[in-house]
């Protein structure tokens, strides 16, 4: 106990927990080391901070990658490329893996200088400059110039490069978030780096990564016209045999787990763990939901954070669960939740729409619908307007109503739409604990 | 006690899921929140997004569960973040000092100097390199981020980038977002980095009357509490379900409850007394305090009075909810304001010309449209020429057409009773809407006697 606790105490521990595993003398501790290893290692992936343990697919794009990186660092050309694909098909993935594997070079990897901007982060030039002023590491060359125009400063920052070496450097910059820098204004960050790869004074290549496939007509058109129209599809073209393949990958330890033995016991439960029936429905169920990794990844998200030493394996019923979790009806989640009189509202709401043909209300309109049903038709107590408003504020804040425009005017007679599907109504009400069998009926009766 | 909070990895013991017993009914959650956490060290999912509705423990569950493990957190309220700005330096500059410090706050002994931020960029950069120096350099840190719906109105990188720090700064970082909304609202654009969802479900009556139960009075016997309660949860569980709002009212309304038995008049066993006694009392409370038409001070003095001499039962009661004192013109142009907006235009003669002409059979049978009745629809606009001739039709002796007559027409626009239609004629021929309620119409032409239901369309 008091020994684990100096442990966890201290900031270097998670550095070298193996070589305490190896050092202890009761193989029970290392049992649990191997344990917490486990845990880490699956923690990793799932976060996709790391690597991925298997890459699957997209062979020929990243020799494509590869190429065009290796040009730039090599002979020197200038190039630029755009990279398409949804969100989550492993964009940035497939950009590291290429440039660490060009890095491998001696001769590359003293040579090339990587330059990372993210739409999200640099959201205007001159922060999108700033940075790659820092990292280039050039904060010290230029200093306290002041430079006339924004392509004197880029200038400026090329040509110091240059100083430095006889040469030119290589410079490769990757851009993430592409279409959000098309939003620039005047573009003058990408018309810059475009007109230096057309120029031809430094080696430059410029890569974007989006998941807008329109993103070239969202630049202007002296921007086209110097992007080189090089443009790299990724789609996720997994097939169900390779997900599940994918899925046992990612939660399989292999061969640099230091404790073989655990590794083979766990690889071969998980082996039997996906052939189970249950788990493969899950798995095909999930795959046709969304079929890229990200999905996978929250899937499994429960079923690993799960593991602890209650519960040492995965088991069908957790990764059950887990489907459950993510896949649960927002709405009706939050409806289940509603009082009765905002039930009430929902549905009076649900009728003005069918009746009228999907035409806004208002909440006069709303309140009628009620009091006619709760006066003629149910034994419930009537409510007065201003405890229904209430209520019916309480549905607007929950933005399962939503107002048409218009801030003037008087709060009843404002326009509203529901935003609720008339199934997710019903179904709610299935699950709604204590409901009125009058509601009910009146939920299921489309005309009152 | 110390013993096993430190060094103790969160795992599933009973002491764990109560969280010092501050947390009821919330054992699932709690489970999954600290199964999602793990150890310390342990690599945490990006960003996890709670949900569900108003006082359902989203944030008490979050934040116990952070300050009793002592994990290294930092809580924001997204409402008070007016701008990106705000919202990095207040994360920046409450980034804990270390790993066992209780509130997030540090010390402010060794005041450093202010942290300024104020762009994404810089911001990403501070952070990695004062979390990467910090104690705790490998434990997760926790960016609880409350009423998160209000990230949707800053500017449109937020949301993305704070679900994506993870990423970003290559750091062991957990984004909490809290919010009554469901996620599907909070998508726009291209999308981004999906949180991990995870849903708070509602109490239910159960449960609400167990919370409920934990505030009893020290002076006041644990079952008839309970039964006080389900008194209250009766009349009001039908209309809300807010855990807050239950509280509050029980609490209120305690006094009234509990007299009969300190007084003698009835048993603390003798449910059904007790009951009669309360009820109306609660009902009434429904219709004034739950809306916060009396405050709750008000209602207490109220019932003060009431306890006193019950005679003088209805006095300070709100039964005009809309009592505005105006002059005798202004009250007949805004009655005169009020028929315009809600009556049809072709039926003005019929009502307000001395001579009426002939009224057709077929005309007075002519069956009303439901959907077309004003009253549901709304206010109508009308020009200042039908407002006038209404006026003079409906007031008794002769006005003058003044200056005063026009002023008082503005002076109940800046009044929020009526509300000029902008169009192109302001000055030559006005529009007017009229903006009040037939409640308040009906209050006032009580006050001039004239009966303002006799000359309304709808109700003929």
């Amino acid at each position: 106990m008091v020994k684990r606790k100096s442990i966890s105490g201290s900031p270097m521990k998670t550095s070298s927990p193996r070589k305490k595993s190896s050092a202890g003398p009761v193989i029970q501790t290392s049992e649990f080391d191997a344990f917490e290893e486990l845990q880490k290692v699956l923690r990793m992936r799932i976060s996709q901070i790391q690597r991925p343990p298997f890459i699957s697919g997209y062979e020929s794009e990243k020799k494509q990658l590869h190429d065009l990186i290796q040009r730039t660092a090599v002979t020197g050309e200038s190039n630029s490329l755009l990279l398409i694909g949804p969100r989550g098909c492993g964009k940035s993935m497939l950009i590291r893996n290429v440039v660490e594997s060009v890095c491998k070079k001696e001769s590359v990897r003293s040579n090339l200088l990587v330059v990372q901007l993210n739409g999200l982060l640099q959201t205007d030039d001159k922060v999108a400059l700033r940075e790659i002023t820092v990292q280039l590491q050039l904060e010290n060359a230029v200093g306290d110039k002041v430079f006339g125009s924004f392509a004197e400063t880029l200038q400026f920052l090329l040509t110091a490069l240059k100083k430095g070496d006889q040469g030119s450097k290589p410079i490769l910059i990757v851009l993430e978030e592409f279409d959000l820098f098309a939003q620039h204004k005047n573009q003058t960050l990408l018309y810059n780096l475009f007109d230096i790869t057309q120029s031809a004074q430094t080696p430059l290549c410029v890569i974007g990564l989006t998941c807008r496939l329109d993103v070239v007509e969202l630049l202007e058109k002296r921007v086209k016209s110097r992007f080189s129209h090089r443009q790299l599809h990724l789609y996720n073209k997994l097939n169900l045999s390779q997900y599940r393949q994918l899925c046992q990958a990612y939660l399989s330890l292999g061969a640099a787990f230091p404790d073989r033995k655990f590794a083979d016991s766990w690889d071969q439960s998980i082996k039997e763990l996906l052939e189970e029936v249950s788990v493969k429905d899950i798995l095909e169920r999930q795959f046709s939901l969304t079929n890229d990794v990200r999905g996978l990844m929250t899937l499994l998200t429960y079923p690993v954070c799960k593991l602890c030493e209650q519960h040492p394996r995965i088991t069908a019923g957790d990764l059950v669960t887990s489907f459950k979790i993510i896949s649960t009806d927002t709405k009706s989640a939050m409806l289940h939740g509603l009082s009765i009189l905002e039930v009430c509202l929902i549905i009076a709401m649900k009728h003005l729409t069918d009746i009228y043909e999907g035409e806004p209300f208002n909440f006069e309109m709303v309140y009628s619908e009620y009091l006619k049903f709760a006066r003629r038709r149910s034994g419930m107590q009537v409510y007065e307007k201003p405890v229904v408003m209430k209520a019916y504020e309480h549905l607007q804040t929950l933005e399962l109503i939503r107002g048409h425009g218009g801030g003037q005017g008087q709060r009843e007679y404002k326009l509203m739409t529901l935003l609720v599907h008339p199934t997710q109504i019903l179904d709610a009400l299935q699950h709604y604990p204590g409901c009125p069998t009058e509601i009910r009926q009146w939920a299921t009766q489309s005309i009152t | 006690m110390e013993i096993d909070l430190a060094p103790e990895p969160p795992s599933e013991g009973v002491a764990d899921l109560t969280l010092g017993s501050q947390v009821r009914c919330r054992k699932y959650q709690v489970q999954t929140l600290l199964s999602l956490f793990g150890q310390r060290q342990h690599m945490t999912p990006g960003a996890l997004f709670v949900y569900g509705h108003t006082a359902t423990g989203k944030s008490l569950v979050v934040q116990t569960l952070l300050s009793y493990h002592k994990l290294p957190h930092i809580l924001i309220n997204c409402v008070e973040c007016s701008s990106p700005r705000v919202l990095f330096e207040h994360i920046l500059n409450n980034i804990p000092q270390n790993p066992d410090a209780d509130i997030p706050d540090c010390d402010d002994d060794d005041e450093e100097e202010y942290i300024q931020c104020d762009d994404m960029t810089s911001f990403v950069r501070q952070l990695t390199n004062i979390v990467s120096e910090k104690p705790f350099g490998e434990q997760t840190l926790y960016i609880v981020l409350d009423k998160a719906e209000r990230l949707r109105d800053s500017h449109i990188f937020m949301l993305p980038a704070l679900l994506r720090l993870q990423e970003l700064t290559g750091l062991n970082i957990c984004t909490i977002l809290i919010s009554e909304i469901v996620w599907e609202k909070f998508r726009f654009g291209t999308g981004f980095n999906e949180p991990y969802c995870l849903h708070f479900p509602d109490y239910s009556r159960h449960e609400l009357m167990e919370i409920m139960c934990l505030d009893s009075p020290s002076t006041c016997d644990k079952e008839l509490y309970s039964m006080y309660i389900n008194i209250v949860l009766s009349v009001f569980h039908m209309v809300c379900r807010d855990l807050r709002e239950l509280r509050h009212l029980a609490k209120l309304n305690f006094p009234y409850f509990i007299e009969p038995v300190l007084s003698g008049e009835a048993d603390a066993t003798q449910t059904r007394k007790l009951w009669r006694n309360i009820e109306p009392h609660l009902k009434k409370a429904l219709k004034s305090v739950y809306l916060r038409e009396v405050s709750s001070q008000q209602w207490e003095k109220m019932q003060q009075a009431e306890l006193e001499n019950p005679d003088l039962e209805q006095t300070l009661t709100p039964s005009h909810r809309c009592q505005v004192e105006l002059p005798y013109y202004s009250k007949f142009l805004l009655i005169a304001a009020y028929l315009a907006s809600y009556n049809p235009m072709k039926y003005d003669r019929r009502f307000f010309a001395k001579n009426a002409g002939k009224v057709s059979k077929r005309s007075k049978l002519v069956k009303k449209n439901e959907r077309a009745s004003n009253h549901l629809l709304g206010p109508k606009v009308f020009p200042i020429d039908r407002l006038m001739a209404i006026f003079y039709s409906i007031v008794e002796g002769k006005v003058v057409p003044s200056a005063h007559i026009y002023v008082q027409i503005s002076s109940l626009v800046s009044l929020h009773l009526l509300s000029q239609v902008k169009g192109e004629d302001r000055i030559g021929m006005p529009k007017y809407k009229c903006l009040i309620t037939l409640d308040f119409i009906r209050s006032i032409a009580r006050t001039v006697q004239f009966d303002v239901m006799r000359y309304l369309y709808d109700f003929l």
